[in-house]
């Protein structure tokens, strides 16, 4: 059980108005708040630390290495991987994303496949849209189904010696659902095809161990997770990264420099040019040490009771629709209200004073399949309470009446 | 054709009875019920404004030198908002139009209301106004 009072003193953000109404935090899925100890560590970083990293030879500079390398450590135990410099620090999922589908540039040719999936954010859609279009590699969509669950049906048909690269994300940030990711690598390692999976809303609710679950590439946010925003990694397996073109030239990603011939540097820095947020990893640090704190199973409990209670009160509501209803699924949860925008109940509810986000979440596929132009989606973290719920409720049935 | 200015001074006036934002959100409702409906045969593509977060569709005729504006949108509050803007612009010559300026959305409190997206949805509105009267001006001349 999570001591949720004590829990939420580390959020003085929560602890507002707005609208002149007690604020609800209900876009968890968009970004997580910051708790005071990772505030603290990004605000001691710039006044006790801030140097650069790596080339500094003076004792700040040194310290600033060493809290950054200890970070990579801390993911490197903490997400299981084989190699600390199989973390790359980048500015979160969506770089994470493109470095792999830029650096598979000159790996594929047009006799090749790529898959995705139709739940997919667009940021993993659209770099591999446009690696497809630079190498001329087929994509094939895995479509789903009216719960929101994958047709793994379809994957295996779309699965053959041609796949070389399978994008699927862990969770769906538009519908909550868990993807199969166990299966889905399995079955791509079959045909030696590798898999990213976009954890982008994965990390912040499971524990992940990359080797026992064999990921070839897998991408984390820090936001989603109580860091900080423009900080996240890329992991992949040793192997595959050394194979890999980088993707930005420039400072700290260098083995030699001469006018005739520059050779790259060894991993991780072949994929880290220029100076890196520094106090962003230093932060991200102290957050995956505070989730870690908290334990991600008791975590997971909170949120799933969370989940479970919201949903039972959603369904009271009279034409109310909850788009994805996976078995699996995180405490994410889209809607909408018959005869109503979305838009309108996001404004009122943000009267309301509750945070929610409307619109298509960046999963335009995923609106098209339902054939609606957005949904209102709630989420929440292990910092919201079922007295949030019942406040929350309150307002939207106060909304749907005034908007009806 | 009442004056633009005495229409603008007008609305600040009846938003200025509202002491809470439930009323004032209420009465952009009812205004949106009553917003001069676009006939569906213009509700295409090409009439929708872009920028803002739920479609708008705006059409304009003229007649008698006046422009009338009649306009649509899938969300109600956004249909508030294009009913005020068109109570303050339909009806109203080209030049008064293009000349008018529209500091009566700051005093009815509507911007605060407004994420920072959302105003520019407003900004969007009031550019396609003034669009259809320059357009109007140019084929008359």
């Amino acid at each position: 059980m999570l001591d949720i009072n004590t829990i939420r003193k580390d959020f003085p953000i929560l602890d507002q108005k707005v609208n002149g109404q007690k604020l609800i935090y209900f876009d968890n899925a968009a970004t997580s708040q910051t708790p005071n100890q990772v505030v603290d560590s990004i605000v001691d970083y710039y006044k006790r630390t801030n140097s650069n990293i790596h080339r500094g030879n003076h004792k700040l500079s040194i310290q600033a290495t060493t809290a950054y390398e200890d970070v990579r450590k801390k993911l490197h135990k903490y997400f299981n991987s084989r190699l600390p410099q199989e973390i790359i620090f980048t500015s979160g999922t969506t770089q994470s994303i493109n470095i792999i589908t830029l650096g598979y540039t000159d790996l594929l040719t047009s006799k090749d496949e790529v898959i995705v999936s139709e739940m997919e954010h667009h940021s993993n859609i659209v770099p591999v849209q446009m690696l497809c279009e630079r190498t001329g590699a087929k994509l094939n969509v895995i479509p789903m189904d009216n719960q929101g669950n994958l047709i793994l049906k379809e994957f295996d048909k779309f699965i053959s010696e041609k796949t070389k690269l399978v994008f699927v994300s862990h969770v769906s940030n538009a519908l909550g659902t868990v993807n199969p990711i166990s299966y889905i690598i399995n079955k791509s390692h079959e045909v030696g095809a590798k898999v990213l999976i976009d954890g982008a809303q994965g990390a912040s609710h499971f524990e992940i161990d990359f080797q026992k679950l064999d990921i070839d590439y897998y991408t984390v946010s820090a936001h989603k997770m109580c860091g900080p925003t423009g900080t996240g990694i890329l992991y992949g397996k040793e192997e595959l990264l050394n194979k890999l073109s980088p993707w930005h030239g420039g400072g700290e990603m260098i083995d030699e420099v001469s006018f005739e011939k520059t050779t790259y540097g060894e991993l991780p820095h072949k994929f880290e040019p220029g100076t890196p947020n520094i106090a962003g990893v230093i932060a991200f640090g102290a957050a995956i040490e505070y989730m870690d704190n908290i334990g991600l199973d008791n975590i997971q409990a909170h949120e799933d009771e969370l989940l479970k209670y919201c949903t039972q009160e959603l369904k009271e509501i009279e034409g109310l629709k909850i788009y994805g209803e996976a078995k699996n699924k995180i405490a994410v949860i889209s809607f909408n209200v018959e005869g109503i925008h979305h838009y309108d109940l996001g404004s009122l509810l943000d009267q309301f004073g509750v945070a929610v986000r409307i619109g298509h979440h960046c999963a335009q596929p995923v609106m098209n399949y339902f054939k609606i132009p957005g949904t209102v989606r709630i989420s929440f973290s292990f910092y919201n309470t079922k007295e949030e719920i019942d406040l929350m409720i309150k307002a939207l049935k106060r909304a749907i009446t005034m908007l009806q | 054709m009442t004056d633009m200015l005495a229409i603008q001074d007008e609305i600040v006036a009846e938003f200025s009875s509202f002491d809470n934002w439930a009323d004032r959100y209420e009465y952009m409702i009812e205004l949106g019920k009553s917003l001069p409906l676009i006939d569906p045969k213009y509700k295409v593509d090409n009439n929708l404004i872009k920028g803002c977060q739920s479609n708008v569709w705006l059409h304009s005729e003229t007649n008698d030198g006046k422009l009338i504006f009649t306009a649509d949108s899938d969300a109600i509050l956004t249909k508030g908002i294009i009913a005020i803007l068109i109570r303050v612009f339909s009806n109203q010559d080209p030049d008064s139009i293009m000349e008018a300026k529209t500091d009566f959305i700051d005093k009815i409190g509507l911007k605060n209301h407004l994420s920072p997206i959302r105003a520019n949805g407003l900004l969007s509105m009031i550019k396609e106004l003034k669009m259809y009267a320059v357009k109007s001006k140019t084929r008359s001349n």
